[in-house]
């Protein structure tokens, strides 16, 4: 399964893919020493997402997450990727300030909407050039 | 396509100094990302990046601050990580003090104001309608475009900086007259309808909100005419909290609302059940549970905010094995601590802590019992950020508690 995405920042990641039921604030929802999530009102509580490619319909809650994202960075807990159906101004910048401080590279990807469901089930991801910087191509699969 | 002013060029190439430069460099990769067209100026910035997460937020201050240079607009900050003033009620990590002295320092040096506030809004000078600005924290920015109609993206750390030391930002998301019109119509019930007292309702109502609307601007129909900004702060704090909410229109209340027809919009109705449920999700504790502390302030507290506590509690006293912490702002405290209508408050054992909030500065050492607030902000928040049981009530049940020693009856 293909999925074509637009890329906001940098294009390569590969890994475990965890698709999150509902959206996750960075700030107050995820602890950047253990990477889990620490959301109690959150249904995937208490799983890590370090290094994970991640899966959310939209971005949620504090402006502080771009910190949250660029300290999980320095400390090598921040996710491989995002996987949105909706741009986030909050997560790019977190991600951009990542690469230029600590040259560590997060994937802020945007999908259409209608490909949200590929993603429920997928438990691995590809993500792949296209030729355009602008884009990728995200490869799930269920193994 | 992005296309730069003249004074974008300049910017970028370095006419206003490095410390702009790098920053505009930085809001030309953002812009892009955003899908941004131009720029547009702004007429403040409130810089979220201030609060100390950890030793990133110092690199990245301090690889600004070496490059020398002042912020271009007027420019306060978001609270800190600790009270800096009150170091005997700081039960964290120790070198936290010290780490957000420097960080506070880093920004002040470049002519930010130290407000160490998370409602600016509450300060003398606030953004005037129509106004663009670029605020980060989420309640601010929820204030700032709903209630006083001023014109705030969501920004995050570090594009808040970058946009403090350029004066400029990507003209999108909420920037834009098309961006602001609703969405979808939400129909609250009256207060009178539900079982919430009136103190709960606009909390509940806008966690709910932020829960339904998943990102998109809500045009509320069936808030009460005198809501008070106390009140509409609360249900935008909640709402940010619970989702991602940016903007909403008040019907008869929010400055935008004039030429909405808001009756061809898809349209949720919120029963009076709905908004119970969110109070009861949030508040475990039962009548004669231990209470360690009553936590208010979430967005800082408001003068108007302080009358009203002040009026609740006068000749109470607090039972002495719980603490009771109200945040606010310095300018605020300053206000509350030097005049004698507050006196009540300090005969109460009211603490006031200013910089930061207590649901992110650890200062109740008691593990033993409940943290009681009024904010569905901090009810949502607090048990994640310092893993202790909160419980959301009404400001009188939670003075009813300070005073027993013990959660008190509805």
């Amino acid at each position: 399964m293909l999925i074509r995405a637009q890329n906001f920042t940098h294009g390569n990641a590969v890994g475990s893919l965890i698709a999150l039921s509902a959206p996750l604030s960075l700030w107050g929802g995820f602890d950047t020493k253990s990477g889990k999530i620490i959301d109690q009102h959150h249904p995937q509580h208490g799983i890590s997402i370090a290094q994970k490619i991640v899966a959310m319909p939209y971005a949620r809650g504090s402006s502080s997450s771009s910190s949250a994202l660029l300290e999980a960075a320095r400390l090598g807990n921040a996710p491989a990727a995002f996987i949105m159906t909706r741009a986030d101004p909050i997560l790019t910048i977190g991600a951009l300030l990542a690469d230029e401080i600590y040259q560590k590279k997060i994937c802020i990807l945007v999908i259409p909407q209608a490909d949200w469901c590929h993603l429920g089930h997928a438990k691995w991801a590809n993500i792949l050039p296209t030729g355009s910087p602008k884009t990728v191509d995200i490869r799930v699969s269920r193994i | 396509m992005l296309t730069l002013t003249e004074e974008d060029r300049s910017i970028l190439g370095g006419e206003f100094g490095p410390m702009a430069a790098r920053a505009m460099k930085i809001l030309v990769r953002y812009g892009e990302a955003t899908g941004a067209t131009e720029f547009v100026s702004i007429r403040s910035a409130h810089i979220d990046g201030c609060l100390y997460h950890g030793p990133s937020s110092i690199d990245f201050a301090q690889s600004f601050v070496k490059l020398g240079g002042l912020v271009r607009v007027p420019t306060t900050l978001n609270v800190a990580a600790a009270d800096v003033t009150h170091p005997e009620w700081h039960c964290g990590d120790p070198s936290t003090l010290n780490e957000q002295k420097k960080l506070t320092d880093f920004y002040t040096q470049i002519g930010c104001i130290p407000s160490l506030t998370c409602a600016p809004y509450q300060r003398l000078v606030r953004p005037q309608f129509g106004d663009h600005i670029a605020w980060a924290e989420s309640n601010a920015i929820v204030f700032a475009n709903s209630i006083l109609g001023a014109r705030t993206d969501r920004y995050g750390d570090f594009a808040d900086l970058c946009a403090a030391l350029t004066g400029r930002v990507p003209l999108v998301g909420l920037h834009r007259d098309e961006n602001r019109h609703p969405e979808l119509l939400v129909t609250v019930p009256k207060v009178s309808e539900t079982k919430l007292p009136r103190d709960l309702y606009f909390g509940a109502t806008g966690y709910l909100l932020g829960l339904c609307a998943k990102g998109k601007i809500p045009y509320v129909r069936g808030l009460p005419e005198d809501a008070s900004e106390d009140e509409l702060k609360a249900l935008g704090a909640a709402g940010a909290s619970s989702g991602s909410l940016a903007l909403f229109h008040a019907e008869h209340l929010t400055p935008e609302t004039h030429d909405i027809n808001a009756s061809h919009l898809p349209h949720l109705e919120f029963s009076s059940d709905e908004l119970g449920a969110v109070i009861d999700d949030h508040c475990s504790a039962k009548t004669g549970d231990p209470v360690a502390a009553i936590c208010l302030g979430t967005p800082h507290y408001s003068k108007d905010e302080f009358i009203r506590l002040s009026d609740t509690i006068i000749g109470r006293k607090k039972a002495p094995s719980v603490d009771f912490y109200v945040s606010t702002s310095r300018e605020i405290a300053e206000h509350i601590n030097t005049h004698s209508r507050f006196a009540p408050l300090r005969e109460f054992g009211v603490r006031l802590i200013v910089d930061t909030c207590t649901y992110l500065a650890p200062v109740v050492d008691r593990r033993d019992g409940y943290i009681l607030t009024t904010s569905a902000k901090y009810a949502h928040y607090g048990p994640g950020n310092l893993n202790r049981r909160i419980a959301l009530m009404t400001l009188e049940r939670c003075i009813n508690a300070a005073v027993a020693g013990k959660v008190a009856p509805c």
